[in-house]
């Protein structure tokens, strides 16, 4: 694969937290324009792999390249945290929030520009009308799309995203992977959840994570990932199966 | 009130509140914001012992105390972004140790009987010229270093992970900003003594902090009050002739409480 259709590379990534084992020899590519779900039983590494590739986690070996450069030093990336209560009781405004993002991505002075994209970010994201709210103020859903707007203000090529969905009713998550699906035209998206029912609507292709690593370049969970998340004899989650959909998210039972 | 301002040791003790206060104000905030105030209070009190240092070697005790501050502050900056779970104990171990030691070397020194008070306690109005340009300088750093980083700064104290991510190089941002603590902390014992040291730094942010919507406000509304209640408390000292340091925590500390109890009578009438 050549470097300008690869957005993310990792080679034979290896992590632990002192004695404890969290990642052993992950390989994959993430191509440009991809819309990847990251899956997986809690405490098997998601987010873990995740702050590596943004360069928060230093690994103790391996090679990773995100849009052809070492994680912590890419300029184009936007990255939505999972946790939204960070930075609690900080006097900041929801449209400063989102104008260090802009400005942290870009550098330099801000400008007029910037204030103005950063307006039609918070527009774009129905959160326009509490630009002037302290952040602080705000629910759990609000705060999220703060997040997202913080992410997005930069104009990133690639995002990572952690759980957008988890401090979210399910009209907000609904909202939230319409947003991600529009944003997909123009940019890879790299998703964390363990709502196995976004994948066949949104999602591209999946990886699971439980210490290992095994992606799937369409919207389906295996048999394997199956039993990586939830154990040899895994039943199909009840989500699954309830909401009907028009696309398979299991295999055909052999 | 004129003839106040004409003694020399006044006009000095004014200054060095100036100077103080602007220093308070900015670095408090980021203590504040940061969440770092146990690691300030391990500091003043590591300090201590470059205090007691200083006189057993016979150098200047702020020279003293501010190697110490420095030096423990890199260490506690090392600690805490290494391993988050135990930082609070190491750096309680060091509040500890720093004390100990400063008494300790104060006890072996000859012909001791220094006014180690004043370094619990503070002498606002004993500063010599000398140590009003030392806070002048520092005051110059602090603002340099606060006005060239503001946006990496401002992006690790609102959340250091994410800065991290957008490629800030956090760790040195936040060490740099233990450093300048330390500093800070160094010469508000000068003002206001070890003891009284968090009080000058964390009330002031506090209330600014419920009142602005920017960290710049935060900034400058922390330094103001700071000037108030340093101003207000060195009247008090003179009229009723009481430790300088104590009255300027009592003034602050009557405000806080004044403050938060307008809160908790606002929020109940708007309810």
């Amino acid at each position: 694969m050549s470097e300008t259709e690869t957005a993310v590379s990792v080679r034979n990534l290896n992590f632990s937290y002192g004695a404890n084992e969290v990642l052993r020899d992950i390989t994959f590519d993430i191509k440009k324009g991809e819309f990847l779900a990251v899956i997986g039983p809690n405490g098997g590494g998601k987010s873990t792999l995740l702050k590596i590739l943004l360069g928060i986690l230093k690994p103790q070996s391996g090679d990773i390249r995100v849009l052809g450069h070492k994680p912590g030093t890419v300029n184009r990336i936007g990255y939505v945290p999972q946790n939204v209560t960070s930075g609690g009781g900080f006097p900041i405004t929801v449209e400063d929030v989102a104008l260090m993002g802009r400005m942290l991505t870009r550098g330099g002075f801000t400008k007029k520009s910037d204030r103005e994209y950063v307006r039609m970010v918070l527009e774009e994201l129905q959160i326009g009308e509490i630009a002037k709210k302290r952040i602080d103020d705000l629910s759990g859903g609000q705060r999220q799309r703060v997040l997202m707007a913080r992410a997005l203000a930069g104009e990133p090529e690639l995002i990572f995203l952690d759980e957008p969905a988890s401090n979210v009713d399910m009209e907000g998550q609904t909202r939230i992977y319409d947003i991600l699906a529009k944003l997909n035209e123009k940019m890879t998206i790299v998703v964390v959840s363990h709502d196995l029912t976004i994948i066949p609507k949104f999602a591209s292709s999946v990886a699971c994570v439980s210490t290992t690593l095994h992606k799937h370049d369409e919207a389906e969970v295996t048999d394997e990932m199956m039993q990586m998340s939830y154990g040899a004899d895994a039943q199909c989650p009840v989500e699954l199966v309830a909401h009907g959909h028009p696309h398979r998210v299991l295999m055909e039972h052999k | 009130m004129t003839d106040i301002l004409s003694y020399g040791f006044i006009q000095n003790a004014l200054w060095a509140g100036v100077l103080a206060s602007i220093a308070c104000g900015i670095i408090g905030t980021l203590v504040v914001v940061n969440r770092i105030v146990f690691i300030s209070g391990g500091i003043a009190h590591t300090a201590y012992g470059g205090i007691g240092m200083a006189f057993f070697l016979g150098i200047s005790p702020l020279l003293g105390a501010g190697i110490f501050a420095v030096v423990a502050a890199v260490i506690m900056a090392l600690i805490t972004l290494k391993d988050k779970n135990r930082s609070d104990t190491v750096i309680g171990v060091m509040w500890a140790c720093g004390m100990a030691f400063g008494i300790i070397l104060s006890d072996l020194t000859p012909g001791y009987g220094v006014d180690l008070m004043s370094y619990l306690f503070g002498s606002i109005l004993a500063v010599p010229d000398s140590d009003l340009v030392y806070m002048g300088i520092l005051d110059f750093f602090i603002i340099g270093y606060v006005l060239l980083y503001f946006r990496q700064i401002h992006a690790v104290s609102f959340d250091m992970e994410y800065a991290t991510s957008m490629g800030v190089r956090s760790g040195l941002i936040y060490t740099v900003l233990l450093v300048m603590s330390a500093l800070a902390v160094v010469l508000l014992i000068r003002v206001v003594g070890l003891i009284l040291v968090i009080a000058m730094l964390t009330i002031p942010p506090y209330i600014a902090e419920k009142k602005v919507c920017s960290l710049k406000g935060m900034m400058i509304l922390s330094s103001i009050l700071s000037l108030v209640f340093t101003i207000t408390g060195l009247y008090c000292a003179y009229v009723f002739n009481l430790t300088s340091g104590a009255s300027i925590i009592a003034v602050s500390s009557v405000c806080f409480f004044i403050f938060i109890l307008y809160e908790k009578l606002k929020e109940k009438l708007l309810s």
